[in-house]
């Protein structure tokens, strides 16, 4: 059953083959087993699980089924839980149970799919390897010498490991997309405003985006389905209607125009990377695609604008974390001061840390201007580069990283090398605009992710282009070995 | 040396809106610590805030009452600080882009001066919850019921040139938020404080001299006392050779000084960027003359037209119409007594404030209500009650024993008819013809004496000026 994609899962259950319960079983039965190998769960909800796939088959029984219902997911743990540890992959919020829920995950539960537990991410969701979570690092089911990719590690394992029938994510600046790559996976980072934010805790606000992890373009769309859709609780959430991704999925791609940045084939991409990537366009080719080259010409300022505007949000949203209400706090504070000083100096680590010390520093009177204002700026420049792109083609095609997942503890003593290999992924995040990464191919037998990146709202064409490369290739049907 | 006091004011007015300024939890005073702060309101780890679109349009209306310039797109930035009664961290408030620009509103400093006083900008901010130092044996309580309420704080220029001009601008800008309706301007509970800005400098220098800033003042009566302590401070310092130092003070009512609390270089570095969940407030031009054709008559308007319709002189008129309640109660009179607004005005600042005064009562406690008072002045206007007796049912009124109708019943004051009167003014000439030959030899000083007797046998209940019409005529040679 592991196998089978959402819309199979989902038949099965709709003609009784299996009981949700039983589905449920056997997935959770996966997760407490490769758990041990990946470290891709924080927390195993098996009760919260089971509890929930009751109530699927009751409303199965009674006919009351949506396309998820009774489907096991796992959740990045920076969704909040009502009732569930929600710790954000921080030592700050280990003792944190969450007092409600994420409208995603409200959402999931109206729909009837299964909560089997909560992802293990980047402390914060700061980070490209997964190597910043407090509860240790996840293991790249394809090598377990190797990072999963980061920040939604654990969330991308998952579903490489077939430990859930998918998982949700969230994506600052490649969050959702390089740890995909890298785990074999696909995953879509919605347009900015798609999916509401609300119970997602913020990193960088006007960043940060929810989306879905799964086998296939063909499942992302039925998540995504679920997902998106305007929140009142979110005042950034946009107030357009969902469309049926899943009807779209077989248009033919007949006369579309994807345009091919050079910025994203020159130095620094790995040239086997390259190579799958090419192949993947002659394949696009055979489809009906035409090629163009686009420009990017100002790809190389997304890493050091989102390095400002990333790190400045983040010093202010995680001010909250103090020891005064909830999450850790410092043994016998002797006043005040001591009580954030040391609660905070205990509950963040390194490179949280970090980014709020440079966050705090970019927003600091007498810098902002330099650092804030310009790396504002920069983001204009940066949309305004995908907009003249936009004008010419329907899609842009690329590599979502440079290379394929590296040894665990090969980057964590150089932040920048680190911070690089979210250089085709970040500048969408600036933009706000769509992005996905599908699997297609494998370099020294790990996994090489495709990026599509579509204009504003244009999931569905998205999907769309995904859905039919997997329809005539299978790397998205491949499992690593041992699981 | 003579000096010059320069003063600019920031009031921080509560909205009264029912729901926070970023959530849906109630802004009602006085429930139990902590029950109306919901998960937005704690900052909890993932919550949004949802602006209250009410805000703004209170903010409008207050804006278009000063002649300002409304922002049709303004910004919700951040000011980052920490402080335990500060559930996020950061404060949303508006900072390079407020709602509402520069405008000004015209002040009356006593009877026979007004000034303006410019605005700078008042901005749409979230109020913080309480620290409680007491009543928690050494430690801390925290009440975030408060946090999130909406505030609007309005800037003035540095036009005030003295303690008394600054309570004159606060008292106008309190009533004009309780005319406009969007605060409830209750002192006490917190809902309308101020900042001081004050300095001073050699009379005739441009330049300003360095600010102190006296921050949360609750009362007209504290206001005016720290300001002017402040300048003593200030000025003394400056002739003691000393420099006055840019910081903040507190001041303290019991002891009657300022402290410092903090001074420049202590103060933080708020780290001001615009919040990233809130999206700009945008205003149309639609929205604006809504608000502009729903707003009601205010004090100078108010004014103006009591000064015309009633024919009030600038400062009564100024003074009546300076509250909603005295307004209120104002023509409520004037209604209640046909219209005769001249002689409620005399009532009300007369013989009403002066027991009101004696009692230390304010107008909403006054047990004359305004239909009793304006059915008095219409019984003194058809003549009645003589002047005398009205004072005397004002006074039952005020023990409350009834309408003036049902106290001049009671106690039988009726001005006595010409017919009546007429006998009595018989016999007293009959019986006083020593004075009568005094008055018609030119003595007109006597005629006194003959009014005096009259009112004296009529228990004053005659009206003066037929008694002086019918002497008169009698007592012509």
């Amino acid at each position: 059953m592991h196998k089978k994609t959402l819309a199979q899962l989902s038949a099965a259950l709709q003609a009784k083959e299996i009981s949700s319960v039983e589905l449920t079983q056997e997935f959770l039965a996966r997760a407490k087993q490769f758990n041990e190998q990946t470290n891709a769960y924080i927390t195993i909800t098996e009760d919260l699980a089971l509890q929930q796939a009751k109530e699927a088959d009751a409303r199965i029984a009674a006919g009351n089924t949506q396309a998820l219902t009774g489907i096991p997911l796992a959740h990045k743990d920076i969704f909040c839980t009502d009732g569930i540890k929600t710790s954000c992959g921080s030592k700050m919020l280990d003792s944190f149970i969450a007092p409600y829920n994420a409208t995603v995950i409200e959402k999931f539960n109206a729909a009837g799919a299964i909560c089997l537990g909560k992802a293990n991410m980047d402390e914060f969701a700061m980070g490209s390897s997964n190597e910043n979570s407090f509860y240790g690092v996840v293991k790249n089911p394809w090598d377990l010498n190797c990072v999963p990719g980061g920040s939604s590690g654990g969330s991308a394992a998952v579903v490489a490991a077939r430990m859930a029938a998918a998982a949700t994510g969230t994506d600052t600046g490649g969050s959702i997309r390089q740890p995909a790559s890298f785990c074999g996976i696909s995953g879509i980072k919605p347009t900015y405003g798609r999916v509401s934010r609300y119970g997602m805790i913020a990193y960088a606000s006007s960043l940060d985006q929810g989306g879905p992890m799964a086998q296939s373009a063909e499942d992302l769309a039925m998540m995504l389905e679920v997902m998106a859709g305007f929140d009142p609780k979110d005042s950034t959430s946009a107030q357009k209607d969902v469309p049926q991704y899943s009807a779209a999925m077989n248009d033919s791609l007949e006369g579309v125009k994807i345009g091919l940045p050079k910025e994203y084939f020159g130095e620094g991409l790995d040239a086997e990377v390259a190579t799958v990537v090419e192949t993947a366009i002659e394949e696009y080719k055979k489809l009906g695609v035409e090629f163009a080259e686009v420009s990017l010409p100002n790809t190389h300022l997304s890493v050091p604008a989102y390095y400002v505007v990333a790190p400045a949000e983040c010093s202010s949203n995680l001010s909250r974390f103090d020891g005064a209400r909830f999450g850790h706090r410092c043994e016998d504070p002797k006043d005040l001061e001591d009580m954030y000083k040391r609660s905070r100096g205990e509950g963040f680590g390194e490179e949280v840390t970090r980014r709020i010390l440079v966050g705090t520093y970019a927003l600091s009177a007498g810098y902002y201007d330099a650092y804030y204002l310009k790396a504002q700026k920069t983001r204009r420049l940066i949309s305004d580069d995908f907009k003249k792109a936009f004008a010419d083609v329907d899609l842009i095609l690329g590599p979502t990283a440079p290379t394929t997942a590296f040894g665990i503890g090969s980057k964590t003593d150089d932040p920048i090398s680190m911070y690089l290999s979210d250089i085709y992924t970040i500048a969408v995040n600036l933009a706000g605009i769509p992005a996905m990464s599908i699997p297609a191919g494998m370099a020294g037998g790990k996994p090489v992710g495709l990026q599509l990146i579509g204009n504003y709202f244009d999931e569905a064409k998205l999907l769309n282009a995904a859905h039919k490369y997997q329809q005539v290739t299978d790397w998205h049907q491949q499992m690593p070995e041992g699981f | 040396m003579e000096w010059e006091v320069v003063i600019g004011l920031e009031i921080h007015v509560q909205l009264a809106c029912k729901s926070k300024i970023f959530s849906g939890a109630s802004t009602a005073f006085g429930a139990e610590p902590n029950t109306q702060a919901c998960a937005v309101d704690l900052g909890l780890p993932g919550v949004l805030p949802v602006f209250n679109g009410e805000a703004a349009k209170m903010s409008i209306k207050f804006g278009l009452a000063c002649g300002c310039e409304i922002a049709q797109r303004s910004i919700f930035a951040r000011k980052n600080y920490f402080y335990p009664d500060l559930p996020k961290g950061y404060q949303t408030s508006q900072y390079e882009i407020p709602i509402v620009g520069k405008g000004q509103i015209e002040i009356q400093v006593d009877e026979n001066t007004t000034k303006v006083v410019g605005i700078t900008r008042a901005h749409m901010e979230e109020d913080a919850g309480k620290s409680l130092h007491e009543d928690f044996a050494g430690m801390t309580g925290i009440d975030l019921n408060r946090a999130g309420t909406p505030l609007l704080e309005i800037v003035s220029e540095p036009d005030m040139r003295s303690a008394k001009e600054a309570v004159a601008y606060m008292r106008k800008i309190h009533s004009l938020v309780r005319y406009l309706g969007i605060s409830d301007g209750n002192m006490q509970e917190g809902s309308f404080r101020c900042d001081a800005n004050v300095s001073v400098r050699p009379m005739g220098q441009k330049e300003f001299g360095t600010r102190a800033e006296i921050k949360n003042l609750n009362s007209f009566k504290f206001i005016e006392k720290a300001i002017n302590v402040e300048v003593e401070r200030q000025i003394d310092l400056i002739e003691a050779g000393g420099e006055v130092v840019q910081e903040t003070r507190l001041y303290d009512s019991d002891k009657d000084e300022t402290r410092s609390m903090r001074t420049k270089e202590e103060a933080n570095d708020y780290r001001y960027f615009p919040c990233p969940d809130l999206l700009p407030v945008v205003i149309s031009d639609e929205v604006v003359t809504e608000i502009q054709g729903s707003m009601p008559e205010l004090p100078d308007e108010k004014k103006a037209r009591f000064m015309e319709q009633f024919d009030l002189g600038s400062y009564d008129a100024s003074l009546l119409s300076s509250s909603v309640e005295s307004a209120g109660y104002f023509e409520k009179a004037v209604d209640a007594s046909g219209g005769e607004g001249k002689l409620c005005a005399n009532w009300i600042m007369g013989e009403l404030q002066a027991s009101l005064n004696r009692e230390d009562m304010e107008l909403e406690q006054s047990p004359v209500t305004p239909d009793l008072l304006g059915g008095l002045v219409k019984k003194i206007k058809d003549k009645s009650v003589t002047s005398k007796i009205a004072k005397k049912v004002f006074e039952a009124m005020w023990n409350d024993e009834g309408t003036a109708d049902e106290i001049v019943e009671k106690y039988g004051w009726k001005p006595a008819d010409a017919s009546e009167i007429e006998p009595i003014i018989d016999e007293i000439i009959a019986n006083n013809q020593a004075q009568v030959e005094q008055y018609r030899s030119g003595k007109e000083k006597v005629f006194g004496f003959f009014v005096g007797q009259v009112m004296k046998a009529t228990k004053g209940q005659a009206d003066p000026a037929q008694v002086n019409q019918l002497l008169k005529s009698k007592l012509a040679p």
